[in-house]
């Protein structure tokens, strides 16, 4: 689950991270207010989206004055922002963050993320801040530093100095600078943090070491035990099926294509988008049904595909595992029913009681066309869909 | 011969007396599995299905002698439940649970790194000998036995490929599910070690998807050690980045762990790629014949 930078910077804070001070506005007015409470010589204006790149989209603007607030504040509310994170379509703004501008000497990166390899946690660093840490890590892979943190233990001082001299922080600030990345571990561990970016870190006249910008991730699986994180879901910021795909526990992803595609389990669900486009179709979406799919779900799903305008005809690719045929079988047969199908569907069951799934479609009555194999559905639908 | 379990193998089910555990039980009992016991915290002294019900693992082993462990427990409870097994010295747990907490699961790899015990998963179909012995969530029916070891880290696309094999008469070893979780108890090389010195196995397919290095890693460890021919499929060649394909562990991100890198690190060790997840059979049918090894893999008609 991701948040807004706000909610981030805001979460850091309760755990002793520096950071600029700010106050959220979803209205121009709320922004002025904001603006002339902090009352800052610089206020920094910034759309609260949740994707990257939004200060070369328009999306950050530095104010010297109340006007310049209120110019930039009814500029950005309400735009439609296209970075090289949101996709083509673009996000629209409906928060802004307000910000004092801050007297900044350098900046730096810090990260925290799982390193699959050791299975640990891992904080990195570098001094080359601000640009995107993908870049460093192809050109100057030198300059990112690591510290493997053993999880007994947590993140120790002595990992957190070691990082603050490999990216030259300023001696008289090594304090401030531990202090910094301690915390952010903290927030990591107990907030059950996937990845925490800090990009820029930056060193002010008045000597912080502060976050400029704050990106936190967090562990799906772990959402149950952080209730309080969990609040903090934007439902804006999603889009609408794959929230109404949340409710009935399965996984969907909207793509480009119109090959609406429902699936058992992820790696099949995957391989069955590689396959369409294999036979030179183009898949709508990627749907993982989940191992315990009923009649319910099956509909649910069916209903959330068929949402989608651009979708002209519906592979189903089972392999019934824990999933009985019959179960998926009856599944679609009263899902084609109650929304009343009118576009080709090709359905590929395998697995546990199969013949019993087949029959169930045969006898149905219904306009299904059968496929043997994943690959003779793939063609199928396609070339159902192409017609 | 096979590897990781056997018709011998003694195994104990936590979480047995839950809808999922008790379901999958019977299912494996009915395989021939040899379930000797089930473990659920307050229901020790009891019985279902003819099965003792232990309160503790460690008092589960000591009473049957139980050598592997299949857990079934709900997520906020699996880091426990995988930490109990191990510490009552079961020499390998196998873990269906979906859904556990990555922070739950680096606890659970410190915990066992100096333990005999091996785990399995999370978030995978589990080990099936074919004829002997099943642990786990997969159709027991569509596999046979013989000579072809099979590694995936997803679930319905290894009954893919197992489906594949049987129908073409080619036999399987045994077939390891490690799971779609970034932090997982077994890796590909760990399986493909236990392969490589398997003498019943003759040939290796290796189900791999995008995200993470794994398969990377495994390709330089082939090049280097196997002996065997390995073929290999990796899912998700046309998944966008950034964006979670289920499986916790299924994410393009800062450019890494895309399909075609996977591919090409394969490729370049030898390791023959399927085009389509519907050829992987055929695949791994032709590198036998390359190889002289289809007449002895040929174990069905």
């Amino acid at each position: 689950m991701n948040i807004h930078e706000y909610q981030g910077k805001e979460l850091l804070r309760e755990y002793g991270v520096a950071v600029p001070n700010g106050q959220v506005a979803y209205s121009v007015e709320e922004a002025v207010e904001a603006a002339q409470s902090l009352g800052s010589n610089v206020t920094v204006v910034k759309a609260q989206i949740h994707a990257g790149g939004r200060g070369k989209a328009g999306g950050v603007k530095l104010a010297k004055t109340i006007d310049d607030v209120r110019t930039y504040a009814d500029e950005i509310l309400g735009k439609t922002l296209v970075t090289h994170q949101t996709g083509p379509e673009g996000k629209e703004v409906k928060r802004l963050w307000i910000e004092e501008g801050s007297d900044i000497l350098n900046e730096y990166y810090v990260g925290i993320v799982v390193d699959r390899a050791t299975s640990r946690i891992t904080m990195m660093a570098s001094e080359e801040g601000g640009t995107e840490i993908e870049e460093v890590a192809e050109k100057t892979p030198e300059k990112i530093f690591r510290e493997v943190v053993d999880p007994v233990t947590g993140l120790m001082p002595y990992q957190a100095r070691r990082l603050a001299f490999n990216i030259n922080i300023p001696k008289e600030l090594l304090k401030e600078a531990v202090k910094f990345m301690m915390g952010l571990y903290k927030v990591f561990e107990e907030k059950d943090c996937s990845i925490v970016e800090i990009n820029p870190l930056v060193t002010t006249g008045d000597g912080k070491v502060m976050a400029l910008d704050a990106k936190l991730n967090f562990d799906d699986n772990a959402l149950y035990r952080q209730k309080d994180v969990y609040a903090l879901r934007d439902l804006d910021e999603e889009d609408p099926k794959e929230i109404e795909a949340s409710k009935y526990d399965l996984s969907y992803i909207s793509l480009d294509g119109n090959i609406g595609c429902m699936v058992n389990g992820a790696g099949l669900a995957m391989s069955t988008m590689d396959i369409i486009k294999h036979y030179h179709g183009d898949p709508a979406n990627f749907l993982d049904v989940g191992g315990g799919a009923d009649a319910e779900k099956v509909t649910a799903a069916f209903k959330i595909i068929l949402e989608d305008d651009h979708v002209e005809g519906i592979y189903v690719n089972i392999f019934g595992g824990i999933m009985k045929c019959d179960v998926i079988a009856e599944g679609v047969v009263a899902a084609t029913k109650e929304v009343g199908l009118e576009i080709p569907l090709v359905v590929r069951l395998e697995g546990t009681n199969v013949e019993l799934g087949k029959k169930i479609l045969e006898e149905s009555g219904l306009n299904i066309t059968a496929a043997d194999s994943m690959a003779d559905g793939a063609q199928k639908i396609v070339s159902l869909v192409q017609a | 011969m096979s590897i990781l379990i056997n018709e011998n193998t003694k195994v104990i089910v936590q979480g047995i007396t839950g809808a999922t555990g008790l379901f999958h039980t019977k299912q494996a009992m009915q395989y021939g599995t040899n379930i000797v016991g089930g473990v659920t915290p307050g229901k020790g002294g009891t019985e279902i299905e003819g099965i003792p019900v232990f309160d503790t693992v460690s008092e589960a082993v000591a009473k049957t002698g139980a050598e592997a462990s299949v857990i079934y427990v709900p997520p906020p409870f699996a880091a426990d439940a995988i930490m109990e097994a191990t510490d009552a010295g079961v020499d390998v747990v196998i873990t269906i649970t979906e859904g556990i907490p990555v922070t739950d699961m680096i606890k659970v790899k410190r915990f066992m790194e100096d333990k005999k015990t091996r785990l399995i998963g999370p978030n995978c179909p589990g080990v099936i000998t074919p004829d002997e012995c099943k642990i786990g969530i997969m159709p027991g029916y569509i596999h046979q036995k013989g000579h072809v070891g099979v590694v995936s880290r997803s679930g319905t696309l290894t009954y893919e490929a197992v489906h594949q094999l049987s129908t073409a008469g080619v036999g399987q070893s045994t077939a390891v599910g490690i799971g779609g979780d970034p932090v997982n108890g077994t890796d590909f090389i760990d399986v493909l070690n236990l392969f490589n010195e398997d003498p019943d196995t003759k040939a290796v397919i290796m189900i791999g998807e995008i995200g993470g290095t794994a398969e990377e890693e495994a390709a330089a460890w082939i090049k280097k050690h196997m002996t065997k021919p390995v073929v290999g499929f990796i899912g998700g060649r046309t998944a966008p980045p950034g964006k979670r394909m289920g499986h916790a562990g299924a994410i393009i991100s800062g450019g890494k762990g895309t399909a075609d890198e996977k591919i090409k690190t394969l490729n370049d060790a030898g390791v023959q790629v399927a085009e389509t997840p519907a050829v992987m059979g055929e695949t791994l049918i032709n590198v036998l014949k390359e190889n002289n090894l289809y007449e002895t893999c040929l174990t069905h008609k």
